[in-house]
């Protein structure tokens, strides 16, 4: 906004009050909807939750009373409102393997998840607007054909597969990186009383401590799996702006600014650029949101332990409790996203304010 | 051949047939100037083919062990991917994986897409409450990450390749209705549905007619570029134990076995996944070629 431009009528705020009234209301019924969906896979399980609780030699009455107390004798919709109660407080249930509750355990998971899909996306993004944007501006080149090629293997590769090609040729041909897990062993237990654990995130932690040497160690350690995540991010993103490239230079401004004898790379990456990062908002969000999933393989791989590593413990062993809250935070978070890259939508473009 | 082609080629077709396949033909000409669209076709039919074909293809029996030629290197006479932990023959493993992953993609392909078209041209059709009801269900389905949903599902469900089908299509059905719904919106008010109406059709009539057909081009389109999905989801679930059940040879399931001694005997986990991309490379590469052709507003570019 120049200040040219005339104060911003009070509608307009309120306008965009109610969008972002709509979009609150939305993310609540989808939000629900999700719940619907677990709830709905937690009752057919054949697993008898009394029994998980109480072992096989529960008496009939300690049966009745648990019976009871769960909220078990109520109608479905009874036992799916207490359900929605109970998560709405952050009650995800207690995991059956560890007798901890859920919502705990996926707090001490989460962040190392969030490292790793922030980084890779960090680096997806980095690599893939540059070769979307060049290849959009020489489409049918060579480059825009290898462009092509690269993003459509990176669609079509198996990521847990990927992990391991790049383990066998990075980590023991090599020997470039560190292996699977956050930190080398030694530093793992340093890691537990020598550092103040700010954020629950290794990279951020040791360099708010100032422990170079082991942010140095797991720099070593996430780049593997975070480089490989970003591939998958860095074909859907070049892919992408290439095609709202592509479409961005065949509008008018843009004949217009290159008529006016503006430099062509000006005209690409000042005056294009700036209108493709409007739609390329949600498409990295979607990758973000993506990535939060997709390191469910990676993170089994790397022995990351992750959300996606803690969900796919559990289900080895039928823990249905951390299972579903895993799946209900993972996502929640991917909603959360989808939402929050409509309304940045909305508040970068004025077009779509309507 | 050229008396074949003259006919395809007619411009004043005789028959609806004729205009059918002149259509198609067209499109083929146009796909063929594509190479890597060709790429892509030739894996694809190469797959159906070695599935097809893998008993006589395959020089071993893909389950049989023979523990004293275990693990051999690639390049052994006799084995030329070199052989699993089991001594078993990793060619002939993939040769016959081929069939699980055909008949696994074909099950998701036969239902996934039928439902979501069901959907999403009675939410189109209707509109109303109908249609945001349908839709609220279908956003809440895209709402979920779709590998999660499915491994929660086959927990649920207990492992197995029917399971891992039924939890793949479950989560791959959204895309499809969102696609009819928007295909159903452009033609719901065309003068020849008025017209069908008109004469007395009730609404099962104009939507399974009259509106479906309508929707088939983007929905087929979306296929072929979901197979590549379905199969890593599917090899994905094989991995984690959750899919196809060993012995059989699904690809995922051979890459987890495998890495077990990645460090040491390298072939065992890298063939399957080799198979894997190659495979699932030709249907996107497929898919992206018959998207230029069938979709008139990308063709220009």
């Amino acid at each position: 906004m120049t200040d040219i431009a005339p104060p911003a009528p009070p509608s307009r705020l309120l306008s965009l009050l109610r969008q972002i009234g709509t979009t609150v209301f939305t993310l609540l019924v989808t939000f629900i909807g999700l719940l619907a969906v677990t709830f709905v896979i937690s009752r057919v399980v054949p697993i008898d939750p009394i029994m998980s609780i109480l072992g096989e030699r529960a008496t009939n009455a300690q049966i009745e009373e648990t019976r009871e107390k769960l909220g078990l004798n109520e109608p479905l919709w009874v036992q799916f409102g207490i359900y929605v109660g109970n998560t709405l407080q952050g009650d995800l249930g207690t995991s059956i393997r560890t007798r901890e509750p859920v919502l705990d355990e996926v707090a001490t998971r989460f962040p190392a998840t969030l490292e790793l899909a922030t980084l890779a996306t960090l680096l997806g993004v980095l690599v893939g607007v540059p070769a979307g944007v060049i290849a959009a501006t020489k489409p049918g080149s060579f480059f825009d054909q290898f462009v092509r090629l690269v993003a459509l293997m990176g669609y079509s590769m198996p990521i847990f597969w990927l992990g391991l090609m790049g383990l066998l040729l990075f980590y023991g041909h090599l020997g470039w990186v560190g292996g699977p897990g956050r930190l080398d062993a030694s530093y793992q237990m340093m890691m537990e009383f020598e550092l103040t654990q700010y954020t629950g995130m290794i990279m951020v932690d040791t360099a708010l401590n100032g422990r170079w040497d082991m942010f140095a160690n797991a720099f070593s350690h996430i780049i593997l799996p975070a480089s490989l995540l970003a591939y998958i991010s860095m074909a859907y993103i070049s892919r992408m702006t290439r095609s709202f490239m592509m479409n961005e230079l065949g509008q008018e401004y843009i004949t217009t600014a290159r008529v006016k004898g503006m430099p062509e790379r000006r005209v690409i990456w000042v005056h294009a650029l700036k209108n493709v990062m409007v739609p390329l908002i949600t498409v990295i969000a979607l990758s973000y949101a993506y990535l939060l999933e997709g390191a469910v393989l990676t993170e089994t791989i790397f022995a990351w332990p992750g959300l996606g590593s803690y969900i796919t413990d559990a289900l080895l062993v039928a823990d249905m409790p951390a299972v579903l809250g895993g799946t209900v935070v993972v996502g929640l978070a991917y909603i959360g996203l989808n939402m929050l890259s409509d309304l940045l939508y909305k508040l970068v473009d004025p077009r779509a304010r309507v | 051949m050229s008396a074949l082609i003259l006919w395809l080629r007619d411009p004043n077709p005789q028959s609806r047939g004729q205009a059918r396949l002149g259509q198609a033909y067209l499109n083929w000409l146009r796909l063929r100037r594509n190479p890597l669209a060709v790429i892509g076709l030739a894996i694809a039919v190469a797959l159906v083919f070695i599935a097809i074909f893998a008993p006589l293809l395959a020089p071993h029996d893909p389950i049989t062990q023979e523990l004293s030629r275990r693990l051999l290197p690639p390049g052994t006479p006799g084995n030329i991917l070199g052989t699993d932990d089991f001594g078993r023959d990793i060619l002939s493993r993939i040769l016959y994986g081929s069939r699980i992953t055909l008949y696994i993609v074909l099950l998701v392909i036969l239902t996934a897409p039928v439902v979501g078209l069901l959907i999403g041209t009675v939410a189109g059709y209707f509109g109303g409450w109908t249609d945001t009801i349908l839709m609220r269900i279908t956003d809440i389905f895209l709402a979920f990450p779709k590998l999660i949903l499915a491994l929660a599902l086959v927990a649920v469900l207990g492992p197995g390749m029917e399971n891992a089908v039924l939890a793949i299509a479950l989560t791959s059905w959204p895309p499809y209705a969102r696609v009819a719904r928007a295909e159903t919106l452009t033609v719901r008010n065309a003068d020849y549905i008025a017209a069908v109406k008109l004469q007395g059709a009730g609404a099962v009539r104009v939507i399974w007619g009259h509106v479906m057909p309508m929707c088939l081009p983007s929905v087929i389109i979306r296929v072929t570029l979901d197979m590549a999905g379905v199969i890593l989801i599917a090899a994905g679930l094989g991995f984690l134990g959750l899919g196809v059940q060993p012995p059989l040879p699904e690809w995922g399931l051979m890459i987890s076995a495998g890495r077990k001694f990645l460090f040491e005997q390298w072939w065992v986990a890298t063939m399957p996944g080799l198979a894997i991309f190659i495979v699932s490379l030709g249907f996107n590469l497929l898919g992206d070629g018959l998207r230029d052709v069938l979709d008139p507003k990308s063709a220009s570019k």
